[in-house]
């Protein structure tokens, strides 16, 4: 947690989100800041604690595995953007032999 | 006082033994809210059409002789619940005109306990914000002060209860959004026990916090929601498969036998004087009730922002990789499905959820995982087990809601000014504990006309809402701070 410099370009090409050059500044400044209030974790002792995975007293939750009826697709696909037939409607995904 | 300003227990009680209809009640609503949400700006979008429908529905069960514990009871859902046919947006662009295909457990559990949806309320967008300033799509007021924000994120929801829009709200507290709305605007806001209420339908922005609570003007009324709505679904395999015992009947008219902690690290000192009296005064109320109170402490409890603001964004840049212009929602065409998706997410986001995308793709990003998220995943151990330990001396902890009242519009511009507002809150959503706040007395800031309502916190160990609900109600029936002022918008408005 040394560093707080982000290269905010590349965490937004994970996060697949596009930035403006105003954005890349303004983001980056802001995240920069936070990320050293969040430094002070540091000072916790953390070395010899589990890490909370849930809250609440649970174990696996399963259920008989039979077909319970779904969501009418006529109405899933009501919502998309682009839909053709029984399909959600994308751009080219793989480009053509050139 | 006319039906629409009854509690839910008695406008539930009159229309179950039909002294008036369920779609009467629908109807003079509708006319109130077509008159004050203009002002406002609770709803989002009123549904109508659905209130009607749900009334007629009420008043055919309630004539082939049933009993309902809601009955004709209006309600504001928070728009990031799932009704279906209804516009459900979260308050963001990227879902702006969407319709949900299905209904949220938690509001079809309040509709087939009788009540009525009048519309969806706004919040801050995907529900990160403390001052609902962050929705897209619309500016919510303070029912108390039209300059000052209702608080956030469920702040639609709170408004409309306090502003007399519904008499009962849905909100979605992950790390504070139900109770420091709820103290803003002079209500009750309750927070269950993470898992009692399935989030089936509930638009997801941390999911190891989310959890939708009820909203209400008295301790009695969020106890009938909740009642209403908590219990095992199917549909969401987080959901408690625990016995949810009735919270609404009170069985308690004093503290007797109750151990209050007080937290030593949330010093009063550190508040405004006025806001520091008004604590100080309640913790003095609940010992004039009976309660012992006894000293705690939660020496982890400052590292809460710290841990909450590595969690929630990284739980809400997973859960927000679905909005990618493909399965619903707006989409902004590119040369290649990269770019569409880049263009998609920048013009359907916002600020502050774009913010959180970053540094929850950070915190989880190769090389980072364990220095940010892992780190705060055992910092959160810490907290509870403070919380843990506190609950070896005490039933229930009292604190501040919130550091201040409702403050004005644009007052925090710098993102962590606003993430302070979450200090009182986010510890107890870390350790998953059941958490409320009630009205606990009122502040005149400098430049306010009217006085401002506090909110008490209080929170028990998990699971313990029975007690937690019957704490708040002695509490709120030995102080009637409710009682004192009302909302100017209720005098001022006709209707």
């Amino acid at each position: 947690m040394s560093s707080t410099n982000i290269d905010i370009r590349h965490v937004a090409k994970l996060a697949r989100l596009a930035l403006s050059d105003d954005e890349v500044a303004l983001y980056g400044a802001q995240l920069e800041n936070l990320l050293v209030h969040v430094a002070e974790l540091e000072k916790l002792p953390t070395a010899d604690v589990v890490a909370t995975a849930q809250v609440i007293p649970s174990r696996n939750v399963e259920r008989d595995d039979v077909n319970t009826p779904s969501l009418p697709r006529a109405l899933v696909l009501a919502g998309a953007p682009q839909a053709e037939g029984v399909y959600f409607r994308v751009p080219r995904i793989i480009a053509e032999e050139g | 006082m006319g039906p629409l300003d009854r509690s839910a227990a008695a406008l539930a009680r009159a229309v179950s033994a039909r002294e008036l209809t369920a779609s009467e009640v629908a109807e003079a609503m509708l006319t109130r809210v077509g008159e004050r949400n203009p002002a406002l700006g609770a709803y989002l979008s009123v549904t109508a059409e659905h209130a009607r429908a749900a009334a007629r529905r009420v008043d055919e069960r309630i004539a082939a002789g049933e009993s309902l514990p809601l009955a004709g009871v209006p309600l504001a859902v928070k728009d990031n619940m799932c009704l279906a046919g209804t516009r459900t947006t979260a308050a963001s662009r990227i879902l702006e005109g969407w319709i949900a295909p299905y209904t949220a457990t938690a509001v079809q559990r309040c509709l087939d306990a009788g009540a009525i949806p009048i519309g969806k309320a706004n919040l801050d967008e995907f529900a990160m914000g403390s001052s609902c300033e962050n929705s897209a799509l619309g500016i919510t007021r303070n029912p108390w002060d039209q300059t000052r924000v209702p608080g956030g994120s469920s702040g639609g929801s709170v408004a409309a209860v306090a502003g007399g829009l519904a008499t009962i709200g849905l909100g979605s507290d992950t790390g504070g959004s139900i109770r420091e709305p709820a103290a803003f605007c002079g209500v009750v806001g309750f927070k269950p026990t993470y898992g009692r209420v399935s989030r089936y339908g509930l638009i997801a922005f941390a999911s190891s916090l989310d959890q939708i609570g009820p909203i209400a003007r008295t301790v009695e009324d969020a106890a009938l929601v909740y009642d209403a709505m908590a219990g095992k679904d199917p549909a969401d395999a987080t959901s408690l498969d625990l016995a949810v015992e009735a919270t609404a009947g009170f069985d308690r008219d004093d503290l007797r036998g109750v151990r209050i902690g007080i937290v030593a690290e949330f010093d009063l000192a550190r508040l405004e004087d006025d806001v520091a009296a008004v604590y100080r005064a309640a913790y003095a109320d609940l010992a004039r009730l009976g309660a012992e109170l006894v000293d705690v402490s939660l020496p982890t409890a400052d590292y809460g922002l710290a841990t909450y603001y590595l969690i929630a964004p990284a739980e809400c840049s997973s859960n927000l990789a679905r909005f990618d212009g493909v399965r619903y929602g707006l989409r902004v065409e590119g040369d290649d499905v990269g770019a569409m998706y880049e263009a998609t997410r920048a013009a359907g986001f916002g600020p502050e959820v774009k913010r959180r995308i970053l540094i929850g793709t950070h915190a989880l990003s190769s090389g980072y995982y364990d220095a940010y998220y892992v780190r705060a995943q055992k910092a959160r151990t810490l907290i509870a087990n403070d919380f843990a330990r506190a609950f070896e001396r005490c039933d229930a902890i009292a604190s501040p809601a919130a550091a201040s009242p409702a403050f004005p519009f644009n007052a925090k511009s710098d993102p962590y000014s606003m993430y302070l507002m979450d200090y009182y809150t986010i510890p107890m959503s870390l350790a998953g504990l059941p958490a409320l706040s009630v009205p606990c007395g009122y502040v005149t800031p400098p430049g306010s006309a009217h006085p401002l309502p506090l909110g008490l916190a209080l929170t028990t160990p998990l699971f313990a809402e029975r007690s937690l609900l019957s704490f708040a109600h002695v509490y709120e029936r030995g102080t009637m701070h409710a009682e004192r002022y009302a909302p100017p918008v209720l005098t001022e408005v006709p209707g």
